[in-house]
């Protein structure tokens, strides 16, 4: 971990327009919870619903997406990446503090809007809110190594993450039962699934299971985006 | 701050390149070059495409060849983090983070390299570039030139004891430039090694003096400014000669032996001058003796690219 590397990646991914971008989805989960308890009143399957098919199934994703390739794949494309790595650092050190500040962000706004908007849909009500915002914080954070390594394998990786996030995580993961095992959205609801009690809410995928590969998935995805770093290769315009 | 590092003994600071080539698929970039870069200012010359930016990363750590050995005092330069510490690298791409002030920009370089005080070693950099009147602003709002510089600060701000520039000159108005070179000649009189990109002739023999000239990557020539100032100038020259009587001027042309042939031409006279001193000299008074009116007298191979193309052919690799 690398302070001056972490400033200048809060600020980068902090400053002017590109919070909207992170914070967009959260806010619209949290709006959209707060119009459903106007319509419907507090409901729990609603609740459930809400956080399945949006909370962990859309915004952590791409949450995860904008996060953890915003971190690094911008400035590997215009270059500023030098400025960090023609420095007497670690290429691993420089990748462990990227993924910090991507997990930080993605774990707090998501977990955040998680647990409010469950809260406004289901109270404290069979534990959904509690158990939801563990799924987000720790799918958040498995989210993020994936997409960092992702930002520093290719330079389409918002393009790959898109269709990773949609096809494999929307589609193949939530409709073909042997691939549930390895998506980080199921990993995310199994944590949701051991903390709530709700009767409306059931995962297939054990948390001995889930626990291991999302800690094994974020190791791996980090250690290997230092790998990467070290022999990034930048050339020029000749 | 995290980093910690060995400290680096004070070295000579010289950069060796051993039949190092790169190629990028079936394209070669830089093709079995072999160079030693000392302490002092080096021009590293070619025209645009010449394989120099790739040459420059390779001796900054930025891209690995694909056969030889880059390296630094006999320390291998691809994947030694710790050669930062003697390197500062000023790449040729605009982008800074525009968000940062010039002050902030330089003073982080100061922090990613632990040096012992920062604040006061970014005061240093950033007047040895005239930029501290401007360090408040945020970079974004910065001219091309003024980002160049902060850029240069921030490359040295850990006084290092080689400097890599990639067309360093580009974009600055005269005056930043005329600064900039300065600045690099003092540096390379302190003993610092400095190695810097460019495909303009005037603008490097003004700084180097020890030039490297890459021509579709293949290390051309090298030598001082004024071996590779005589031998571009010395090469046959193509002109062609518009006038008032065009066959009349050339007959008295291939009398002499300024020149080595001569035709005749819809579009003039086309001469291939051997002696240019000579010639020049002999044009002007040739064509009043012979009372023929000049319209117009033009190089036709003044481009770079034939005077790079003539520099190859005429070296002994």
């Amino acid at each position: 971990m690398n302070t001056v590397v972490a400033d200048i990646t809060y600020r980068a991914m902090l400053g002017r327009k590109r919070i909207w971008l992170l914070v967009l989805l959260p806010v619209a989960l949290v709006a959209l919870a707060a119009l459903l308890r106007l319509v419907n009143g507090q409901d729990e399957q609603t609740a459930v619903l809400l956080m399945k098919s949006f909370a962990i199934g859309t915004m952590l994703p791409l949450l995860g997406l904008i996060a953890g390739t915003g971190v690094i794949a911008p400035e590997i494309e215009d270059g500023t990446i030098i400025h960090l790595l023609a420095k007497p650092i670690s290429r691993p050190v420089i990748a462990v503090t990227k993924f910090v500040v991507a997990a930080s962000l993605v774990a707090v706004l998501a977990a955040v809007s998680t647990y409010v908007a469950a809260y406004l849909l289901a109270g404290s009500e069979s534990g959904i809110a509690t158990g939801f915002t563990l799924g987000a914080l720790f799918g958040g954070v498995a989210y993020a190594a994936v997409f960092l390594l992702l930002g520093v394998l290719t330079r389409h990786a918002v393009a790959v993450g898109v269709i990773y996030a949609l096809v494999w995580e929307g589609v193949v993961g939530g409709y073909v039962p042997g691939a549930r095992k390895f998506s980080i959205q199921q990993w995310a609801q199994s944590l949701a699934d051991q903390v709530s009690s709700s009767p409306f809410f059931s995962t297939e995928v054990t948390l001995g299971f889930a626990v291991p590969a999302m800690v094994i998935v974020t190791i791996g995805a980090v250690v290997w985006t230092g790998q990467r770093l070290r022999s990034l290769s930048l050339t020029g315009d000749d | 701050m995290t980093t910690t590092s060995s400290p680096v003994t004070t070295r000579q600071g010289v950069l060796e390149l051993a039949q190092v080539s790169r190629w990028y698929g079936n394209v070669v970039a830089v093709n079995d070059v072999t160079m030693t870069i000392g302490p002092g200012v080096t021009g590293l010359l070619g025209p645009n495409g010449a394989g120099k930016s790739t040459l420059l990363h390779m001796m900054a750590g930025f891209l690995a060849p694909s056969s030889g050995t880059a390296t630094l005092d006999g320390r291998r330069i691809w994947h030694t983090h710790e050669i930062y510490r003697q390197i500062g690298l000023v790449p040729e791409k605009e982008a800074v983070y525009g968000f940062l002030t010039g002050w902030q920009f330089v003073l982080s370089s100061a922090r990613l390299h632990g040096l012992p005080s920062p604040a006061d070693a970014a005061r240093r950099a950033l007047d040895l570039v005239e930029m501290t009147d401007a360090s408040g602003r945020r970079i974004e709002t910065y001219s091309k030139g003024m980002r160049q510089r902060v850029k240069v600060a921030a490359a040295l701000v850990h006084d290092p004891q080689v400097l890599l520039l990639d067309e360093p000159f580009n974009g600055m108005d005269p005056r930043q430039r005329l600064h900039l070179m300065d600045l690099v000649r003092r540096m390379g009189e302190e003993g610092r090694t400095i190695l810097f990109s460019s495909h303009i002739l005037e603008e490097v023999e003004r700084v180097a003096h020890h030039i490297e000239v890459l021509v579709a990557g293949r290390h051309a020539a090298s030598g001082d400014y004024r071996e590779i100032r005589r031998r571009m100038a010395d090469r046959p020259h193509m002109f062609r000669v518009r006038s008032s009587d065009d066959r009349r001027l050339a007959a008295a042309l291939i009398g002499d032996p300024s020149s080595s042939a001569v035709s005749l031409t819809e579009q003039g006279v086309e001469v291939q001058v051997t002696d240019y001193a000579r010639f020049t000299a002999l044009l002007p008074r040739m064509a009043r003796d012979l009372a023929v009116h000049l319209w117009q007298v033009s190089p036709t191979d003044e481009d770079l690219e034939s005077v790079f193309s003539y520099l190859i052919s005429g070296s002994t690799r």
